[in-house]
């Protein structure tokens, strides 16, 4: 055990750092903060223990710092969420790794050590598995679509089953046989990870991914305890804590509870969304259902669509931009944003509404718009935004179906029933920028699209905010 | 017992205070956080070392590094990727200023604002409607 003094200037230091990050002008000097807390905590862990046969970390460790610096440097903000999701699950294995290893040893640990040591691994393995599952989610690599084995209930809860008793196992046998139990668990505990994953369909993405979040911070809290390691148990509790809250309030942005996000019970309406490796080709992450959509939009100005939209974007004073991960995909960010500056330049009032829950994970949009250059002051959430749409001219929604859809409100039993939205219908005049009409992850149909006051301007966002940007110069 | 209460008590004393502390934090920044507290919890890169401490096997020292090497990805990378993030939310100059197609505004505190091939082009958006 370390001096308590030292722990208590580390933690403290941690916590001070999370306290600046309610402030963005100083949430940076926040994460540095942090930074050398852990650095302290680091430096103070290798002076007090001597190690034996260094040599191998010292090859490793330079490497991998090299090579994380080197992703982190250079990944986009539209990949942030596969890289949150991936780096979650490396802490899930560090910690399922170093629980293995402390157990598979040391006979000699106290059963009090033994039983929080297992719990880590358990809940680092799940961690691991299912983190790597949606980052393979999140990077489109894996298919969006809730996945079920054959009765994945009853396997689930077979495997539930099966994860408690090889628990319960590992804490009582201390023989030769414990590393077969300890092998086994960790077998157990990935598979459960995996099956917990695979039904979290691509709209509840941002929910379970603040989950993960919290089970990496409880995997570091319980690897904490079994080695007694007081910075280290912080950690993890104010990670599970982060975790929680991100967790709650994106269930809240959703109405939806977290056990439903589990069940996937969007299952049977949600999307087949291909690859959107070229993402180029999609102004809307939406995708086809089951359901053909049966919308007829009247088009009372004719054909000239364009020329429409353009009208109502020179004569509106107050714009407000609603931009959906649609934008991200079809890589719209910037041009939105070059919109944005053209309008205000011209004496308009524009600002962005951004829904809790647009995006792939909490806060994902707002980072793709500052990535293309936004004052972060013009992002606006939920209540402001809804405020503002009241008086505003234009909603101009890009890339954007759920967190604009009324049915949300006047459907119930949906997906969505109950979630928040953004209330552009309450604007003069709305244009939407999608892809097409097709409904988003919730499967359920927008009656915004057939609202007498939009302008569907459907097709390839990036090229008809092109379009829309040389028509008003 | 006394060692476990008091690592309860650490336990929960954080929990709290992280939990009053990270409920204030607005969602503009919620993705920063998730990679903050990513980077957090490579802090598990105490007990990989901790490892090291006594006599070990070959295996166990595989899986050490290995674990080490993971635990170390996470802080580097997260504290790092956390940064580029907030670097984003700054106080952008006004409308007058605005920059290429598809690079965003011009950042004057930046090396990016200053390089010698952009200043031609900026003049030319400036001739707005």
């Amino acid at each position: 055990m370390s001096i308590i003094v030292i722990d208590v200037l580390i933690i403290g230091g941690l916590l001070t750092g999370v306290a600046l990050f309610r402030n963005t002008e100083r949430a940076r000097l926040g994460n540095s903060l942090c930074a050398v807390a852990v650095l302290a905590a680091v430096l103070v862990t290798v002076k007090e223990h001597s190690f034996r046969e260094p040599t191998v970390l010292i090859f490793v460790l330079p490497i991998a710092a090299t090579l994380a610096w080197y992703v982190a440097t250079s990944v986009r903000m539209i990949q942030i969420p596969a890289m949150v999701a991936f780096q979650n699950g490396a802490g899930g294995m560090a910690a399922f790794l170093v629980s293995y290893a402390e157990l598979a040893r040391n006979v000699t640990l106290s059963p009090m050590s033994r039983s929080f040591g297992i719990l880590s691994l358990v809940v680092g393995a799940i961690t691991f598995s299912g983190s790597m599952i949606a980052s393979g989610k999140l990077a489109n690599i894996l298919n969006q679509r809730p996945a079920r084995v054959p009765r994945h209930g009853a396997v689930l809860g077979a495997v539930v089953v099966g994860t408690f008793l090889l628990g319960a196992g590992a804490i009582v046998e201390t023989g030769p046989g414990a590393l077969y139990v300890l092998a086994s668990l960790l077998v157990v505990s990935l598979g459960l990870g995996v099956l917990l994953s695979m039904p979290v369909g691509g709209g509840d993405m941002p929910v379970w991914i603040s989950f993960l979040n919290a089970l990496s911070g409880l995997a570091c809290a319980f690897c904490g305890i079994m080695t007694q390691n007081r910075p280290l148990i912080a950690c993890g509790a104010m990670v599970g804590a982060s975790g929680l809250i991100l967790t709650l309030a994106m269930c809240r942005a959703m109405n939806r509870h977290l056990w439903k996000v589990l069940a996937g019970s969007r299952a049977d309406r949600a999307p087949e969304i291909t690859q959107a490796a070229e993402p180029q080709n999609h102004g809307d992450k939406c995708g086809p259902t089951s359901a053909p959509v049966e919308w007829h939009v009247d088009q009372p100005e004719g054909r000239d669509v364009l020329g429409h939209a353009v009208a109502a974007v020179r004569d509106a004073n107050t714009i407000i931009i609603i931009p959906g991960y649609g934008t991200a995909l079809a890589q719209a960010q910037f041009e939105l944003v070059e919109l944005a500056s053209k309008l205000e330049a011209a004496g308009k009032d524009v600002a962005f509404a951004i829904h809790p829950v647009a995006g792939r994970m909490p806060g994902h949009m707002n980072v793709v718009l500052a990535e293309a250059g936004v004052d972060y002051a013009k992002l606006l959430e939920l209540d402001p935004a809804n405020s503002a749409l009241e008086n505003a001219d234009l909603a101009l929604v890009v890339g954007a179906c759920d967190v604009v859809n009324p049915a949300a409100i006047s459907t119930e039993g949906t997906p969505i029933s109950g979630m928040p939205i953004l209330l552009a219908q309450n604007a003069k005049q709305i244009l939407v920028c999608n892809l097409d009409q097709k409904p988003g992850y919730s499967g359920v149909e927008n009656p915004l699209y057939a609202n007498p006051r939009t302008i569907l301007l459907l097709g390839d966002a990036k090229s008809n905010l092109r379009r829309l940007l040389e028509r008003l110069a | 017992m006394a060692g476990l209460f008091l690592m309860g008590t650490v336990f929960l004393v954080c929990f709290l205070v992280g939990y009053l502390l990270i409920s204030r934090v607005p969602q503009l920044l919620h993705t920063p956080l998730m990679s903050l507290t990513n980077a957090i919890s490579g802090v598990v890169i105490l007990a990989c070392l901790l490892l090291f401490a006594a006599e070990m096997t070959t295996a166990e020292k595989v899986l050490g590094a290995v674990a080490a090497a993971f635990a170390l990805f996470n802080l580097v990378g997260g504290f790092v990727i956390t940064d580029r993030m907030l670097r984003l939310f700054r106080k952008r100059p006004p409308a007058e200023t605005v920059g290429l197609t598809g690079r965003g505004l011009v950042r004057p505190d930046t090396n990016e604002g200053t390089r010698p091939d952009r200043p031609e082009k900026e003049k030319d958006i400036l001739a707005l409607p």
